[in-house]
């Protein structure tokens, strides 16, 4: 023990998080496992490999480390500089969604090509960008955040992307997110309680009232598709051949898992029933096959992890990396109670995939650079402060 | 650069709280889903992945007298693709196109589309099935069902009946007993992916089917054949639109054959002659098939003529009215109130007792005979000897008697009746109808079905039929068989005479309505032996061309069919037990 404690003080006088590391990377070949249990049956008859979505997401996972290995090792203000520009980059890159470059996918236009085979997700670079230019931001504004101009202002800078996001790439859920991360980044920031507060049950007041004005219009008829949604999520069985359908599926898959499940690879609900289940809705899968065991166990991997963002959070030498982890930990942490809560028909529903183990490349390699700069972040804690 | 304070540590704990309590909100949520609405959404999910596909159970057979096969099953091969399972396309079309001799644009067409399977061919033979099952081709899916099998084709087509696709009977011997032969199918319940194609691993429910009975009918193979062959000669060699023979057992009423040619392929039930096939509309081709399938002995009616006689006979005798040794004058013809009927002999037959009249087929005698009865007492008989009734055959669509309402009878109908005319009645009801007159007075109900047996020849039910005792009197039978038997011997009827047998009869020329039109049906009507009937037979000929007296053209076909068939039934001896 002394021999182990003697070599930790003298080799490394800086802290790195192995534990999120091995968390993530957990989460990582869980998740790859899950994309092949959820997506081979169907890889197999649309494609004649039924490695085919599980190959793709090897790829950017791939891809994803390597960048996540050159973040850690890069300080993390070196990246300071580049808020402003990563702020354009990411509007830009929303608006090229609408040029020729845009690819459509299922009818939502979302992507970008970016040669070789490869789509990149406007929507994740600019979740990136964000954290990195509030980060920049609160920090160069010090006190005056604590006015209401302040507190205003934080709030008023990513309305624009959230918006493009929205509007262009027609991906609320993303939108929500970005503003999401924005809110929790200023939480942190000011020390105020009461604004927050009152805000917070604004919100709620207002969502509210959009759902109780939703279930008393008359007809359905004047409603959009966002409209069926909250009718959809009140009541999926009466909604079942329409909005209601995914949503109904992920319930049956859920509630067929049971407190055991059927078992890895055993899901019925993965053939077919629920239309590419190894997108938003694979944590239905894992619920069917691993029940409600497995389904804890991994809530509390994301519980640990979110932990871990902590620590390094309150531990890092500055506001800014400070403010950075905390970025990342909103992205993490928003994005995993929405899904599940999506899944589990607890919010209506909208399509947001569940970090680390849902299919997508953009999402798991931004998600591993953002992982990347957490890392650096904790890189520069020096052990003697902690 | 500004510090990390302390507000900043607490601010960040608290999020991560609010993110705590968050998980544990939808940890609850989903222990409530899984815990408490397992058992709901898992069978709502079971129904859904479940799927409850039939089993076919194999139509019972249906066999003649002697066990010969006359409804078999035959089991078919129905070749499919499936698109995505397939892995050298064109050794799949090369194979199938070789195999099932189709054109190569037709496979690849079907073999090239994208879709979760797709039939190539149905009804194929199990050989050639094998035979592509055992190329191996990955892709390619051999499914095996039974098919309706009439080894005979054409072998009383219209009697036994043919069945569609629902292995449900359509007509005939099929449909009547549908209930025998038709089993139960079983189930499987397999457990599919949402485009409905069974996943292998998961287990399946079966119930096994229950296979059909076979059904022992009355009909034999051998004399249905030869009366077929029959009938198609006197068709040819008279140019008649059809014929139409029944050959059954007068005592018990079991009918040996039963051919009504045209007949029809019955394994390609749909297909019509070609010179009719042409041209024609869908609704013109159903009533063209509709009259393809019809059995005329029993579905359609006609006016008996001469043969009908023997009802007036038998009536009169059963009164009493009329004695064989009564004698009788005619002169050609009688008057009936304004009406002069004439006897078909114009000089008249003069002075005849009753069994000649009878021999002569007299008309004047039988309106006189007719006319002792009484337009009421010939009704009565008429009701009593069971015309007005159908006769209860086996067979589905079998036509009621065209008669007169008694209120309507007056003389001249009553006179028109006596020798068969101005009503309609069913070939098979005439049949019936003498048969009980030489039978000693027994009104038997004219059946195919005889018992149903399980696969392994075991006897699951024995019909039985009514029979309806004390039509005539045993002395009007004797009489009446003496009767036929000098109409035969010595009278019109001498063409249906078997060396070496004896044989009673009454032949029929009838005109058929408008009249004048010169259409004609001939008919004969035998039995023998003729002191004590086996076997009764009659043939009719449906618009004639040339000669169309019965005696000169049914009778031969008549005594054809017993030349052959009376030394055969003594060695059968079908009336041992």
């Amino acid at each position: 023990m002394d021999r182990f404690t003697g070599r930790r003080r003298n080799k490394a006088e800086h802290y790195f998080d192995y534990s999120l590391l091995f968390i993530v990377l957990f989460l990582l070949g869980f998740g790859m496992i899950m994309i092949y249990s959820t997506s081979s049956y169907e890889a197999s008859k649309d494609y004649g490999d039924a490695a085919y979505y599980l190959k793709k997401q090897a790829v950017s996972a791939a891809l994803g480390i390597a960048a996540m290995i050159v973040t850690a090792n890069i300080p993390y203000h070196f990246w300071e500089k580049f808020a402003v520009p990563g702020y354009l980059v990411s509007a830009v890159l929303i608006c090229l969604v609408l040029t020729p470059l845009g690819v459509k996918v299922k009818g939502a236009r979302r992507w970008l090509d970016i040669g070789i085979g490869l789509r990149l997700q406007p929507a994740e670079v600019a979740k990136l960008c964000m954290i990195l230019f509030l980060a920049s931001m609160v920090c160069r504004m010090g006190k005056s955040i604590r006015s209401m101009k302040g507190f205003a202002t934080v709030l008023m800078v990513p309305l624009p992307i959230s918006l493009m996001i929205w509007k262009i790439t027609d991906n609320l859920s993303s939108a929500i997110i970005i503003f999401g991360i924005a809110a929790l980044m200023l939480f942190v920031s000011s020390p105020d309680y009461k604004k927050f507060i009152l805000t917070g049950a604004a919100g709620a007041g207002v969502a509210a009232a959009i759902v109780y004005t939703i279930v008393h219009m008359a007809s359905a008829e004047n409603l959009d598709f966002r409209g069926e949604r909250i009718l959809a999520w009140l009541d999926p069985e009466a909604y079942a051949s329409g909005k209601g359908f995914q949503t109904l599926q992920a319930l049956y898959a859920i509630g067929s898992g049971g407190i055991f499940g059927k078992g890895l690879g055993q899901s019925m609900q993965k053939l077919g029933f629920i239309p590419e289940a190894q997108n938003d809705m694979i944590f239905s899968i894992i619920c069917e096959e691993l029940g409600l065991f497995g389904a804890i166990a991994i809530i509390l991997l994301f519980l640990l992890l979110i932990w871990r963002f902590m620590i390094v959070a309150n531990n890092a030498p500055d506001l800014f990396g400070a403010l950075l982890v905390v970025g990342v930990m909103g992205h993490i942490a928003i994005q995993v109670i929405l899904n599940i809560a999506v899944v589990t028909n607890t919010i209506p529903n909208t399509g947001i995939s569940l970090p680390f183990i849902s299919y997508g490349g953009s999402s798991v390699l931004f998600l591993l650079v953002e992982i990347g700069l957490v890392l650096s972040v904790s890189h520069s804690i020096r052990l003697k402060e902690v | 650069m500004e510090k990390n304070k302390t507000f900043h540590r607490k601010k960040i704990f608290v999020a991560f709280i609010i993110f705590v309590l968050c998980f544990l909100g939808l940890g609850v949520r989903l222990s409530h889903l899984m815990i408490n609405c397992s058992a709901y959404y898992g069978e709502q999910a079971k129904k859904l992945h479940e799927r409850e596909r039939s089993i076919k159970a194999a139509r019972g057979r249906i066999v003649d007298r002697n066990g010969v096969v006359l409804a078999d099953n035959k089991t078919v091969c129905t070749i499919s693709v499936i698109h995505s399972q397939m892995e050298d396309k064109e050794a799949v079309i090369a194979m199938l196109c070789r195999e099932l001799s189709l054109e190569e644009a037709y496979v690849r067409k079907r073999v090239e589309k994208v879709s979760a399977i797709e039939r190539i061919k149905s009804n194929v033979e199990k050989e050639t099935g094998d035979r592509i099952r055992e190329y191996n081709l990955a892709g390619v899916k051999v499914d095996e069902d039974f098919k309706r099998y009439y080894p005979y084709g054409e072998l009383a087509s219209k009697v036994l009946g043919f069945t569609g696709g629902d292995n449900q009977g359509i007509i005939g011997l099929e449909v009547a007993y549908d209930a025998v032969l038709q089993g139960q199918p079983g189930t499987i319940l397999t457990v599919t992916d949402a485009r409905g194609i069974e996943v292998d691993a998961a287990g399946e429910d079966r119930v096994e089917p229950q296979d059909g009975n076979d059904l022992t009918i009355s009909m034999d193979m051998n004399i249905q054949k030869y009366a077929t062959q029959l009938a198609y000669q006197a068709m040819e060699t008279k140019q008649a639109d059809s014929v139409s023979i029944i050959v059954m057992n007068p005592q018990n009423g079991e009918i040996l054959a039963m051919v009504n040619v045209p007949e029809f392929d019955l394994n390609e039930p749909f297909t019509l002659p070609a010179d009719i096939a042409s041209g024609i509309t869908e609704a013109q081709k159903q009533d063209a098939l509709n009259r393809m399938w019809r059995n005329g002995c029993i579905n359609d009616t006609y006016e008996p003529g001469s043969t009908f006689k023997t009802v007036t006979a038998a009536a009169g005798l059963e009164a009493g009215v009329v004695r064989p040794s009564d004698t009788f004058s005619c002169p050609g013809y009688i008057i009936v109130e304004d009406r002069k009927i004439r006897c078909h002999k114009v000089g008249g037959h003069g002075s005849q007792d009753f069994i000649h009249a009878t021999m002569n087929s007299c008309n004047p005698v039988f309106v006189t005979v007719g006319m002792r009865l009484g337009s009421e007492q010939y009704y009565a008989y008429f009701k009593k000897f069971g015309l007005l009734d159908k006769t209860g055959i086996d067979l589905p669509g079998e036509a009621g008697t065209i008669m007169h309402k008694k209120e309507n009878i007056g003389m001249v109908e009553l006179a028109t009746i006596s020798f068969g005319q101005s009503f309609q009645i069913t070939p098979i009801q005439l049949m019936t109808t003498a048969a009980s007159f030489v039978n000693g007075g027994r009104r038997v109900t004219p059946h195919f079905g005889i018992r149903a047996s399980d696969g392994n020849g075991v006897s699951v039910k024995e019909f039985s039929y009514p029979v309806r005792e004390g039509i005539v009197s045993s002395e009007t039978s004797e009489t009446m068989k003496m009767l036929l038997e000098q109409v035969v011997e010595n009278g019109g009827g001498r063409n249906g005479k078997v060396e070496g047998y004896r044989v009673g009869g009454k032949t029929a020329t009838s005109q058929t309505l408008p009249r004048g039109s010169g259409r004609y049906i001939s008919s004969f009507l035998g039995f023998a032996p003729a002191d004590d009937p086996q076997v009764m037979a009659i043939a009719i000929i449906n618009n004639p061309q040339g000669t169309y007296y019965g005696g000169q053209i049914a009778a031969p076909v008549v005594r054809q069919l017993f030349e052959n068939i009376l030394p055969y039934l003594e060695g059968m001896n079908y009336n041992r037990q």
